[in-house]
């Protein structure tokens, strides 16, 4: 639950904090939402890869198709030597998630061990 | 042990952050240009983008409405002059800004700037950048635009248009930015009218830049007289010029003196001097153009039709970009400059007007002697005098700045010498004197012909035609047509400034200008027709020296075309500058034909010989005798004229015509001996040799499939960065040098038009690129194929505010700020 819950606030916070600030806020969100939602390191890796893997190439999925692969099929050229738009998508998500997901890695190591399950109890 | 943990894979995300962010260590910043919120997809814009939008600007006096057709051409109606300009402006930097800023960069020696001072193999700072500044062409800028600025009307016109451009780049964010100042990684900086001056500039190179002072110097002291004179002629037998052989000229009003010294120090040949340098970049040769207007006395309707197709160098995005700019004061419609504001080529609702280059040599080099190493002093009229400097600031890409000193003459820059070009320097020093340097206002030439109602107006703008010089065809609705060979020559004795020159006095300095009612001209001659293909602009008769290097073959077949014909429809005109015929081909084959025994060929030999015999001489894209003749031709001049040329260094080819004429007046021509063997050699012998170079080339070609003349030709139109993703390349298309239609690999027809001047004007036009300068725009090449084909797009003239005509798809509206 709390995977999904800060997969799904990382994309949702990463997407309107890119329209103010640069490209790597990503790292930021991830490490922040994190720290406020501590997991263990793996779990907190997958948050942030799984959530910026699926905003970026989503968006820049919705944006090629929108654009009839046009300008992937020059990039790709360029970046890949291949006519290739849908790698360049994967590769979009893949380049964004391996930032959120250090990032988020960095912020469960923030935070205590979340071996302390009885806190979790507590909550509730 | 956490906050190690912590601290270890914060640095690792900051480091590799940083990585993504710049080129430090991979070749892009990946993170920066695939974010798609930031980067490169922003680029990609939908296939169904939505133009319409009001936008509000303080600097819009009134209302105006650019209504977008369905090839995104605007149609600008303007309530008054100033915002069109200002839109015009706008509408460039919207479509075309990064190649604006690219060309000007460019033209000002600043490509180091974004580039590096090094971009694969070529040397940017040296090759591009200081030859363009030692020029002196951010010098001549300034000269124009304190002109451009001085007259209040073209001064207004750039101000609104500067305005525009500015307008648009401040909507700019990282994100909207265009997709090569992300690819490269810079940002764009303002415009200014003195870029719009260093654009025009740019044209006066690219048009009146060719030299070969320089080779011809080399020639003439490696050969003797006589043998210079025949591979270098003045004359031409197959010339049919613009101003048809015959016509009368008044006595000239400058009488240009030789000095007279020239023979001793200036016809020198066969010497055994130092080789001198050559300029590290030239225009393109063939940089010309056809262009004609036909009466009505020929035409189908009674009413005259002009064409015209301007070859330079194909681009992505291209030279033009398609504009209709209406306003109460006029109304006009054609390919503008993204750079300049008005059309360059076009029509309005009176007339219709057009260019081809008149290539003549208003560039001259001059030999200094300066005092001493400082440069500070040169010697003229037998006294030291003194020198100015010009201090050129060059920033490089990730390096130190570059100072260079550019020391000014009473001729102008000193472009060579000892700290410039470097190893092919003897010694000397090079002064240049370009009339492109002189002051002029090009952009009230566009100004008046973009509102010319008759001829009278269209004489008048085009005395505003300095450099570079320009056969400016006009037709009119009324029934003129008119031709001037339009520019500011100067008057010069015969072969003055052929050869460097001393530059030690004034005798050898430009004399005078030719007064402009005297440059050639044509105006409803009985005819029928002008026309103009970068020929010689007169006969021998012309009572001014013109120059050497006049290619006659595309205005001979022309002018032969165009006498046969009657009942003219513009459909005519297309299939005529869309022609593929070779004139020269079919000239000399036949020469060739009769001296080779063709039993004595056999194999590959035979074979490749039976193709282009047997060619209908038409550069079809299918063709393969125009393969075969054009590799043929290339051996054979080589194994006519290396021998002779073999103690020239740095020389220029003979023109093709020179040993056409040569073999056709003498059989025995002197060239074709070897001059390195006791034998006789025959034009059969010359033509054996050549085969033997000639064959293993095609052989070559046919086993990889490009024998078919489009494939071993493989016109290309590449983006200004050569980038071949961003490019269209192995374009299938026919034509070539001495065709009409004169596309060749890299350029060619950069914009066809052919106007009908009925009274509602019929136009057709097209040109290799597309609209919008964005690759990410499916209307960035999409005029491509069209053009390849030799097809034409009708074009859409709009009459009034009239949204709802079908072709019109979006509506631009620009308005007064209110606030």
């Amino acid at each position: 639950m709390k995977l999904l819950v800060s997969i799904a606030l990382i994309a949702l916070l990463s997407f309107a904090a890119s329209l103010y600030f640069p490209w790597w806020c990503i790292a930021v969100v991830a490490l922040i939402v994190i720290t406020l939602i501590p997991q263990p390191p793996l779990h907190a890796f997958l948050a942030g890869f799984i959530s910026i893997f699926i905003l970026w190439s989503v968006m820049a999925f919705w944006i090629s198709i929108n654009n009839e692969h046009i300008l992937a099929r020059r990039i790709s050229l360029i970046i890949l030597k291949m006519e290739a738009p849908l790698l360049l998508v994967l590769l979009t998500g893949f380049i964004g998630a391996l930032i959120a997901g250090l990032a988020a890695l960095a912020g469960s190591f923030l935070r205590k061990p979340v071996t302390h399950k009885s806190s979790d109890y507590h909550v509730h | 042990m956490r906050i190690v943990f912590f601290l270890v894979t914060l640095f690792i995300t900051v480091v590799l952050i940083i990585i993504l962010n710049s080129r430090w260590l991979v070749p892009a910043p990946l993170g920066k240009l695939f974010s798609p919120q930031h980067g490169v997809w922003q680029n990609a814009e939908p296939a169904d983008t939505d133009l319409n939008e009001t936008l509000r600007f303080a600097n819009m006096r009134g209302k105006t409405e650019v209504y977008f057709d369905d090839r995104l051409v605007p149609h600008v109606f303007a309530e008054n002059d100033t915002d069109a300009f200002f839109v015009q402006g706008y509408l460039h930097a919207k479509f075309r800004l990064w190649q604006m800023e690219f060309q000007t960069h460019a033209a000002g020696g600043r490509l180091s700037e974004i580039l590096g001072d090094k971009s694969g193999t070529t040397d940017i700072l040296n090759i591009a950048d200081r030859y363009f500044r030692r020029l002196g062409m951010t010098y001549a800028a300034e000269n124009s635009l304190r002109l451009i600025e001085k007259d209040p009307v073209t001064k207004s016109v750039c101000d609104a248009y500067t305005a525009g451009v500015n307008a648009y780049i401040k909507t700019l964010t990282k994100s909207s930015m265009p997709l090569e100042y992300k690819l490269l990684g810079y940002e764009p900086e303002g415009w200014s009218n003195f870029k719009s001056a260093l654009f025009l500039k740019y044209m006066s190179f690219d048009l009146a830049g060719y030299e070969t002072d320089f080779e011809y110097t080399n020639a003439r002291n490696a050969l003797t007289k006589a043998v210079f004179i025949k591979m270098y002629p003045l004359v031409q037998d197959s010339a049919d010029p613009i101003v048809p052989r015959g016509t009368l000229f008044a006595k000239p009003a400058v009488t240009p003196v030789v000095p007279r010294d020239a023979d001793s120090l200036y016809f020198r040949y066969k010497l055994a001097e130092n080789v001198l340098p050559v300029e590290p970049r030239k225009p393109d040769r063939a940089n010309g153009s056809n262009n004609w207007a036909v009466s009505g006395t020929r035409t189908k309707s009674g009413y005259p039709i002009l064409c015209n197709d301007p070859h330079l160098g194909l681009n992505l995005p291209s030279l033009w970009y398609e504009i209709q700019l209406h306003t109460p004061n006029f109304n006009v419609y054609g390919a503008s400059f993204p750079c300049a504001p008005g059309v360059g080529i076009g029509f309005n609702d009176s007339c219709a007007f057009g260019f081809t280059n008149a290539g003549r040599d208003v560039r001259d080099y001059y030999s200094i002697q300066f005092r001493d190493d400082t440069k500070k002093q040169y010697l003229f009229q037998g006294e030291w005098k003194n020198t100015e400097f010009r201090v050129e600031r060059f920033r490089i890409k990730d390096k130190p700045d570059f100072i260079d000193s550019v020391a000014y003459t009473v001729f102008g820059p000193v472009i060579f010498d000892d700290q410039y070009m470097g190893k092919s320097k003897d010694g000397n020093s090079y002064a240049v004197r370009w009339k492109a340097h002189d002051p002029s206002n090009e952009i009230m030439l566009f100004y008046k012909l973009n509102r010319a109602k008759n001829y009278g107006d269209y004489e008048d703008g085009i005395k505003s035609l300095h450099t570079p010089g320009q056969n400016v065809v006009f037709a009119s609705k009324s029934g003129d047509i008119a031709l001037w060979a339009q520019g500011q020559f100067p008057a010069k004795w015969r072969r003055q400034g052929d050869f460097v020159m001393p530059g030690t006095d004034s005798s050898y300095m430009w004399q005078g200008i030719i007064p402009q009612s005297e440059n050639p001209h044509m105006i409803n001659p009985a005819r029928g027709f002008v026309s103009s293909a970068n020929q010689f602009p007169a006969d021998f008769t012309y009572p001014y020296y013109l120059g050497t290097s006049f290619p006659p073959y595309r205005g001979m077949i022309i002018n032969k075309r165009l006498s046969a014909m009657e009942n003219i429809t513009p459909q005519d005109m297309m299939e005529l500058q869309t022609d593929n015929y070779n004139v020269f081909a079919s000239l000399i084959v036949p020469v060739l034909r009769k001296a080779v025994n063709e039993n004595e060929l056999s194999g590959d030999h035979k074979r490749f010989w039976n193709i282009m015999t047997s060619w209908n001489f038409r550069s079809d894209a299918r063709e393969t005798g125009a393969t075969v003749f054009s590799v043929l031709f290339d051996s054979l001049e080589a194994v006519i004229w290396n021998d002779e040329l073999a103690p020239v260094k740095n020389y220029t080819m003979p023109h093709e015509s020179v040993l056409l004429e040569g073999l056709l007046r003498d059989s025995a021509y002197q060239f074709l001996d070897d001059v390195n063997t006791a034998k006789i050699e025959t034009l059969g012998d010359n033509i054996l040799a050549a085969l033997q170079k000639a064959v293993p080339a095609l052989k070559n070609a046919e086993t990889d499939n490009r024998l078919e003349w489009a494939r071993f030709k493989d016109t290309r139109i590449n983006h200004l960065t050569r980038l071949p993703a961003l490019s269209r390349e192995h374009v299938n298309t026919g034509g070539g040098v001495h065709s009409i239609n004169a596309t060749k690999s890299v350029h060619g027809a950069s914009w066809r038009m052919v106007v009908h001047l009925a009274p509602e004007t019929e136009a057709y036009g097209v040109y290799p690129g597309g609209q919008n300068g964005n690759p990410g725009s499916k209307y960035y090449d999409n005029f491509v194929d069209t053009w390849a084909a030799g097809k034409y797009y009708s074009l859409f003239v709009m009459k009034g505010r009239d949204g709802l005509n079908k072709k019109i798809k979006f509506k631009l509206t620009f308005d007064r700020d209110n606030l």
